[in-house]
């Protein structure tokens, strides 16, 4: 920047120099990469013959034909199912745990609050392929303790990595890791209540649990959404587990999840083109179910504020 | 266990008869007759453990006479390292030298990503089996990599609990099915051995021993034989071990099947030479109760192997220095000294026929102690391998086996509609790209 024009645009100017550099690193290194993904979703490579030498593989426009393969990939749908289930378990049961244990540790008979509070968050900080791993060789028959205390014990011993149970073993890790950091989202946020709306509640004769269900439930919503919110980015996203369990079983195949297939189809058969169409038509349904729920979620906010 | 993969070596005679004329375009057109001068350096791209100190002989020795220093760049093994090439191709950017596994040399060929060193490796070509060095020109004239590792397949089984449930160790894969129904007789919770779907290279080697040419010319086109006689044979054979429970289903590389290997409750393992490696450490508390003898033959009067695994090393096109590359190449894999290093230092098997004796192969490997001959044996059935025919997306056949193998040996179904699964796929890739191909 010139001094003349420092002088001639001087405070005008000012907020736009600040903007600069975040707007550039925006630029160059997220829309740019959205921007080339989107460009590849409509391209593929055209082969010709037997595929050999220089000139046999060309890049062409394709339009929406990797979309409509993705749209009608049964594996792409069947994946998403999968995550669908897998999702009805984790949610409800991570963010009820978390409201649980929350409530719980915001309790004045609490001991030990400190600890248990670390206790609970601390499996958040295990990476998740760790955990997925430190889970799996608990799950394999052969090796897992529990397995062989059920043998000790002549009790049946469930296959956790086929069928149903392996949608349990699955979201057992989810909500292990996941429970802590959604727990101190919504302490914070209970902490953050003024106490004399306990005291006005207790004034007026409510008792701990009325307190909790009426008064803490109510003023933590938002906190909930924002769970919420997380959750569901998280289990459209996820990818590490299933990838993890993957070579000790039969039961998880290389598509098993939504991303499983895009990573499948661009690492493993170098289609980068169908695998980016794959990621687009999974960020926009991300964007759409996160942003519906934002949306319905406010507009209650916003009536029951009215009322 | 990643270190397999790793120490996967192969083998082989490859009969890609690709057809000559398509690759005449793509043959010996670089100009790679540039002559050097002043000091080059090269970057290489290799996932061989303790590579850098291989390097580091070449570096300090012939490599400073002639002023060409190379840098090892460590990478994950395998398909993950070939999408890694190819993107850095399309950027230009690929590096000097690469390590690529034999069945993908067609994918990186088609992609131009390899440059044709015929003429840069002087007689390397003496030092191969003549199967093993044709993989590397894919059945023309051109070379486009001199072969590191290979994997010729054999049978490891546990000597003294054969001799406790008084089996003989079987030499075709007749005798091999009662072996494994003799044992169940026995001793009910113990297996002979698993069909593991998580590894397509070990059934495409028993395919290869069987006779299986999976992908073939023809003219202008392709012909995908996956879905053929021999295969399906091999299929048929291990779905009705798995369908009757004469063996086990579960993939292999868990720590379940490290324990079940290391407690006696598996008692054999088809796998390729590399296996003392992959053994050490899945079962260390049963080394020297191993021995090694050749695979299993479909009838009496054959004798031959398949292979799982092995690599080479390629010159890209991107490079600017790609004689000096080439000149690296031929050293690594021919120089005896260079050789001796790989063993020790990267654990390999390697594809030159004169190291398969010397140096480090004199001696059984630590594991195998008890079997004095085990490299000598190991070099003949390494000259048994038969050809392997791979083509230009052997990643989309693989990744259809392990999902297709995978479901049928979880349910104990069909093997051969797994088998048609991975040959429709194969093939409507193929033809999805614009490959010709014909039925």
């Amino acid at each position: 920047m010139t001094s003349a024009r420092r002088k001639s645009y001087g405070v005008k100017g000012a907020p736009y120099a600040f903007l600069l550099p975040a707007t550039v690193l925006f630029l160059l290194f997220f829309a740019l990469p959205i921007g080339y993904a989107l460009w590849l979703s409509f391209r593929k490579v055209r082969v010709s013959g037997l595929g050999l030498g220089s000139g046999a593989r060309t890049e062409v426009w394709a339009g929406l034909e990797n979309y409509t393969d993705a749209l009608t990939d049964s594996e792409l749908v069947d994946g998403a199912l999968r995550v669908l289930g897998y999702g009805c378990i984790v949610i409800p049961v991570m963010l009820g745990l978390a409201l649980l244990f929350a409530l719980m540790l915001d309790s004045d008979k609490v001991r030990l609050a400190p600890f248990t509070r670390l206790a609970i968050f601390l499996p958040y900080a295990i990476p998740g392929v760790v955990a997925a791993l430190l889970w799996g060789f608990l799950y394999l028959p052969d090796v897992s303790p529990f397995y062989f205390v059920l043998d000790k014990l002549g009790l049946p011993q469930p296959d956790l990595l086929d069928g149903g149970p392996l949608y349990l073993a699955l979201s057992n890790i989810a909500v292990w890791g996941g429970t802590g950091f959604n727990m101190i989202v919504i302490y914070t946020s209970l902490q953050a209540i003024p106490a004399e709306v306990y005291e006005a509640a207790k004034l007026d004769g409510a008792t701990p649990v009325q307190i909790a269900l009426k008064v803490k439930i109510p003023m933590v919503a938002p906190s909930l959404v924002l769970t919420f919110f997380f959750s569901i980015i998280a289990t459209l996203q996820v990818f590490s587990e299933p990838t993890t369990l993957k070579p000790l079983t039969n039961s998880v195949n290389t598509s098993w999840s939504p991303l499983m297939k895009v990573y499948q189809d661009a690492f493993g058969k170098g289609d980068i083109y169908a695998a980016a169409a794959q990621a687009v038509i999974i960020a926009f349904v991300t964007l759409v179910l996160s942003f519906g729920f934002l949306r319905a979620a406010n507009r209650r906010t916003r009536q029951e504020a009215a009322r | 266990m990643p270190n397999t993969k790793r120490r996967r070596l192969v083998a082989t005679t490859v009969a890609v008869t690709l057809g000559a004329t398509a690759l005449a375009a793509c043959g010996s057109s670089d100009d790679d007759s540039e002559t050097e001068s002043g000091p080059v350096s090269l970057t290489y791209w290799t996932w061989t453990p303790g590579m850098d100190k291989v390097v580091d002989l070449w570096n300090k020795g012939q490599g400073k006479e002639e002023q060409i220093n190379v840098t090892v760049k460590k990478q994950a093994s395998g398909d993950t390292l070939v999408t890694k090439i190819l993107t850095a191709h399309k950027a230009g950017e690929a590096p000097d030298l690469v390590q690529a596994e034999y069945q993908a040399l067609p994918t990186l060929v088609s992609n131009d990503a390899l440059a044709d060193i015929s003429g840069d490796v002087g007689d390397a070509q003496s030092k191969f089996a003549e199967g093993v060095w044709q993989q590397t020109t894919l059945g023309t004239d051109a070379v486009y990599a001199v072969p590191q590792d290979i994997g010729p397949m054999m049978f490891y089984y546990r000597e003294d609990l054969f001799k406790k449930y008084d089996l003989t160790v079987p030499t075709t894969w007749d005798e091999f099915a009662e072996t494994a129904r003799a044992l169940k007789k026995k001793s009910p919770d113990t297996d002979l051995t698993t069909f593991s779907a998580n590894d397509s290279g070990l059934f495409a080697g028993l395919a290869q021993q069987a006779g299986a040419q999976w992908w073939t010319t023809e003219g202008d086109k392709w012909k995908v034989g996956i879905d053929d006689a021999a295969t399906q044979k091999v299929a048929t054979f291990w779905g009705d071990l798995v369908a009757e429970g004469a063996i086990d289903n579960q993939p292999m590389y868990t720590p379940a099947w490290n324990k079940a290997l290391n407690t006696g409750k598996q008692i054999a393992w088809v796998s390729a030479v590399w296996a003392p490696g992959t053994l050490t450490t899945a079962a260390p508390d049963t080394k020297g109760k191993w021995a090694m003898a050749p695979l299993p033959q479909w009838s009496e009067s054959e004798n031959v192997t398949g292979s799982w695994g092995g690599s080479s090393t390629g010159v890209t096109t991107d490079s600017e220095h790609k004689e000096a590359a080439a000149k690296f190449a031929a050293w690594l894999n021919t120089d005896g000294e260079a050789l001796n290093a790989l063993a020790k230092e990267g654990g390999i098997y390697p594809a030159s026929t004169s190291a398969q004796l010397s140096g480090a192969f004199q001696t059984p490997p630590d594991y195998f102690s008890n079997q004095a001959d085990f490299y000598t044996e190991a070099a003949e059935i390494a000259e048994t391998t038969a050809p392997s025919a791979w083509g230009p997306n052997v990643n989309v056949a693989y990744t259809s086996f392990k999902d297709a193998f995978g479901a049928a040996a979880k349910n104990k179904s069909d093997f051969t509609d797994a088998l048609k699964t991975m040959q429709d796929d194969t093939v409507a890739d193929m033809k999805k790209q614009g490959f010709g191909v014909s039925e």
